[in-house]
């Protein structure tokens, strides 16, 4: 049995930010014991390559902690920009929306419910 | 080809960059651009203010509208840091000296119409780049 935290960021994050985030966010996974992190970029209206760098760090932080991280909600024009830039987000699973993020993080962990959602702004 | 406005503002500090960003986002808009291409301009906006900052110890970003067989935005970022000793290699994929991932200038150049970079060690380095609707 696992939990999920739900990270929604709303605002366009300075460097510096971005880096708080991820040390937060990493603190965060380890004293819940959450097995899964869902990052609502829904709101994001560009990726650059250090945003891009901070997401696939928390993957990486969020694996070596147990826990599996699901990046949701990117517009289009971001992904096609990201691409375009060279970014790959390799080694960072992503969905359409946090539904199907959920249902990602589910099957992948089997029956687990939010245990809290965090806006980040 | 004319230059209907030109501003300039700063690239001083992290909260810079993300000014450049929102006056990037609301000139290309102004100027009709597709919400790719205003991404797209935004994207290389915020790569190459944020070297000018860590590279170059801040500097100044000029932006032009343009004005001619199509509507275009230029975009000139100059600091008067160090320069880059070899600017071919910067420009690689996957090159960095400062712990990124080395895809700002590539990066930017690819999401743009036109880029110049020029530098000068010891001098600065200047970059522009022109994104044509």
């Amino acid at each position: 049995m696992g939990e999920f935290l739900l990270v929604t960021i709303q605002v366009d994050m300075h460097d510096r930010l971005a880096m708080a985030l991820q040390d937060d966010l990493t603190r965060m996974i380890a004293a819940s014991e959450a097995r899964g992190v869902l990052i609502d970029i829904s709101s994001l209206e560009i990726v650059d390559s250090f945003i891009g760098r901070m997401l696939a760090n928390i993957a990486g932080m969020s694996r070596v902690l147990d826990a599996e991280t699901v990046v949701v909600g990117m517009q289009p024009a971001v992904a096609i920009t990201l691409v375009e830039l060279g970014l790959s987000l390799s080694g960072v699973r992503t969905a359409l929306n946090v539904d199907a993020g959920m249902e990602l993080l589910r099957s992948s962990l089997n029956g687990s419910k939010v245990l809290y959602g965090s806006h980040f702004d | 080809m004319a230059v209907i406005s030109t501003e300039t503002i700063p690239v001083q500090s992290e909260p810079d960059v993300v000014a450049v960003r929102r006056r990037v986002r609301d000139a290309s808009a102004k100027l009709g651009f597709s919400l790719v291409d205003q991404t797209k301009v935004v994207t290389a906006a915020s790569e190459l203010a944020r070297n000018t900052i860590i590279y170059g110890g801040g500097g100044t970003m000029q932006l032009d509208l343009l004005n001619g067989p199509r509507n275009g935005l230029r975009l000139v970022f100059e600091d008067k840091g160090p320069g880059i000793p070899d600017v071919e290699l910067a420009l690689r994929d996957g090159f960095t000296t400062g712990g990124g991932l080395g895809l700002g200038l590539g990066g930017a150049k690819r999401l743009v119409s036109d880029f110049e970079i020029s530098s000068r060690l010891g001098e600065g380095t200047r970059v522009s780049i022109t994104r044509w609707k």
